[in-house]
């Protein structure tokens, strides 16, 4: 598996991402330079780590969001190629373009860090099928800007398809408003756009891959996308 | 030639950031605020003396960059 991990300036997470990808897949990504106009040939995942790009600058992923390597991205994309924005990569992934709707400020306007718990709605995506339907994993966040908006024609879409991957939930999988620790709307933490080949989503499952640390539950998302490209190869 | 830009959260969307400053002002007993919003304002000096040249130009850095449309609108003067 070919990862490739974008770097901009004001990212922080791109080194915990590395690690994550060459601990659980075996491969070490390479990381590309946000000024590159290319991918490197062959790229099996495009990752959008998180952090600070730009210190926040103008909106949260809105100056990366214009960045050169972006164009190339796109292109990626719309060739089918996976995507996976993280925190951060999120929000650039929608200021971008590639996701519908906008990370809004924290509803109660604290920086939150610290474990959430996720629902995974279902395990027919490249992105989930390292779990299993209805599975409740715990994985932290680190954000300001987490409160996914988008209108109500785009919400509809979203549920009505099935893009919907993960979902903040109580720790025995209930959706419930005081377990949606942002205020995002049917308490979204992750979509992924039409066709299902790029996610974003505000936790950060890199952090939960090695039993040191005390859970391994995001180890499911990138054994999954692993899983998923050798069955595509095969 | 001065423009300025100015960015607003469209109306319906949640502005946590305006309740906050809305709140504080209330607690300072400034009378009669019946609701904050906020927005943001770019100044900017642009090269060349056609208004209309200028201000095409603001709309493309509007809806490419300074606002992202699907929450904000925006307003461009040249001033």
């Amino acid at each position: 598996m070919k990862s490739a991990v974008l770097v901009f300036p004001g990212i922080n997470r791109e080194t915990d991402m590395a690690r994550a990808l060459t601990l659980v897949t075996g491969n070490a990504p390479t990381m590309v330079w946000h000024a590159d106009t290319s991918l490197p040939a062959g790229t099996d995942l495009v990752v959008v780590p998180g952090g600070f790009s730009y210190g926040d600058y103008l909106r949260c992923g809105a100056i990366a969001a214009r960045a050169p390597i972006m164009d190339a991205v796109r292109a990626y994309a719309g060739r089918g190629g996976l995507v996976l924005g993280v925190c951060n990569g999120f929000q650039i992934l929608c200021e971008s373009g590639l996701l519908p709707g906008v990370l809004m400020r924290n509803a109660r306007l604290k920086f939150i860090c610290r474990d959430v718990f996720l629902k995974v709605e279902h395990s027919d995506s490249p992105f989930t099928r390292g779990y299993n339907a209805g599975q409740v994993i715990r994985v932290p966040v680190a954000h300001g800007e987490g409160n996914y908006v988008a209108d109500d024609d785009t919400i509809a879409r979203l549920e009505g398809g099935g893009r919907v991957l993960y979902r903040y939930c109580s720790p025995d999988g209930a959706i419930d408003p005081a377990w949606n620790h942002n205020g995002a709307i049917n308490s979204i933490a992750g979509i992924v756009n039409e066709r299902g080949n790029v996610l974003g989503m505000m936790p950060h499952p890199e952090n939960h891959v090695e039993a040191a640390i005390g859970c391994t539950d995001g180890r499911g998302l990138f054994a999954g996308l692993a899983a998923h490209l050798e069955a595509a190869a095969a | 030639m001065k423009a300025r830009v100015t960015v607003t959260l469209k109306s319906g969307i949640l502005d946590p950031q305006g309740k906050a400053i809305e709140g504080a002002l209330k607690s300072l007993g400034i009378s009669g605020v019946a609701s904050v919003r906020q927005g943001k304002v770019f100044d900017i000096e642009m090269e060349g003396g056609d208004p209309a040249t200028a201000e095409a130009a603001l709309k493309e850095a509007a809806d490419k960059l300074l606002a992202n449309t699907v929450i904000e609108n925006y307003r461009v003067e040249i001033v």
